[in-house]
């Protein structure tokens, strides 16, 4: 492997309730998180392509440990997120090599399908931070139900010189949707918006 | 006799290779079961409050499986403790019901595991974090094996739920090296040494 992973956590959430209402099935999202070390940590390096090499071992990785823990196939998840946070040492624009150019071709690979944009979101910070994934439907970003989010955090992560990159999934949208919008029945699934 | 609402469970796993020194041949597990339900006795004074303990006997053994279940089976389980996090409508002591129900079930699924399950409460509010404190499952006075792991959760507890926790770990500290009674050395008489 080229990252050097530190940690591994898995989160599987599983709704049940909202106020008084049963949510039947429940709605059930998983993360994947690796803590790695960061490469370039505390120096300016113009070439990114290890952090791109990274990216793309992780979104196999990670995508087979959330569906894993989910207890799904892959062409069972509904939607997907990703997102990375780089330790006080590191650019942002390492979290963006991680997760731009190459992550999302084996996370599809995983899923069998995955037209939509995988949604994302990255930012610097110290251990415990608070990193909100984006969530949208996978095969089509339109479908309203499914936008949401997953917020993870790990108390002794990203330490200065380390990443943290994050993969969810889910098999299902939020617990009661309501509010109209193209629902996943709908889908036409061409160009992975609607 | 009280239902016991579930609203969300939460099951995280760590898996830890290295922090820095050399990595063991096996990497440490660390997991925890967080269950978030609505507090019966929430926004109100209530004195009798010791049957909810009966009434969470389920909920805790079913918790304790899932989570043993999860890092790999109750066999390589070596560590543990439990907390709760009660939400702001409700009392400290109403986390203390979950002595009983949380730490007995932990100790049946591992084999009536001896010691004492370290735990740790308080009241917060949706977001609180709790730092649940562990031990060795057979002797408290391991030193390899005192640890601890972050909780919580980003809705929970609302000010009528409670949110209680287990957790387990399969193995000492990633690179234990301070000296103490060591898990080769346990007498296993007492639950602490």
């Amino acid at each position: 492997m080229k990252a050097c992973i530190r940690k591994i956590v898995i989160v599987i959430e599983e709704t049940r309730r909202e106020l008084d209402r049963e949510v039947s099935p429940p709605t059930r999202r998983a993360a994947a998180i690796a803590v790695i070390a960061n490469p370039f940590a505390g120096r300016y390096v113009e070439d990114l392509t290890e952090l791109m090499e990274i990216g793309e071992e992780l979104g196999a990785l990670l995508t087979e440990r959330a569906v894993a823990a989910l207890g799904i196939n892959g062409a069972a998840a509904e939607s997907y997120g990703k997102a990375a946070a780089v330790g006080e040492n590191g650019e942002l624009e390492h979290a963006a090599a991680i997760l731009h150019p190459r992550l999302g071709t084996p996370v599809r690979r995983v899923l069998s399908k995955g037209a939509a944009l995988i949604p994302s979101s990255k930012k610097r910070g110290g251990p415990g931070l608070c990193l909100d994934i984006p969530l949208g439907h996978k095969d089509a970003a339109y479908v309203r139900s499914h936008f949401d989010g997953m917020e993870i955090r790990i108390h002794d992560a990203p330490r200065a010189d380390e990443i943290i990159v994050a993969l969810a999934v889910t098999d299902s949208g939020r617990p009661l949707p309501r509010i109209g919008g193209l629902s996943k029945a709908q889908i036409k699934g061409e160009d992975g918006l609607r | 006799m009280h239902e016991v609402q579930l609203r969300k469970q939460v099951v995280v796993l760590e898996e830890i290779f290295h922090e820095g020194g050399p990595p063991p041949a096996v990497p440490l597990r660390r997991g925890a079961v967080l269950s978030v339900i609505h507090n019966p006795f929430a926004g109100r004074y209530v004195d009798e409050i010791a049957g909810f303990m009966d009434d969470l006997t389920p909920l805790g053994l079913t918790m304790a499986k899932i989570l043993a279940e999860a890092l790999g089976g109750p066999a390589v389980i070596e560590g543990y403790g439990k907390g709760a996090i009660i939400g702001s409508a409700g009392e400290l002591e109403h986390g203390a019901l979950w002595h009983v129900p949380g730490g007995y079930a932990m100790r049946e699924i591992l084999g009536n595991a001896k010691a004492i399950v370290a735990s740790c409460k308080k009241v917060g509010g949706p977001g609180a974090r709790l730092d649940i404190p562990v031990t060795h499952i057979n002797a408290s006075y391991v030193r390899s094996h005192f640890d601890a792991m972050e909780v919580g959760l980003a809705d929970g507890p609302r000010a009528d739920e409670m949110l209680l926790a287990l957790v387990m770990s399969t193995g000492p500290r990633i690179h234990a090296r301070v000296g103490g009674l060591a898990a080769a050395d346990i007498k296993g008489l007492d639950g602490l040494r």
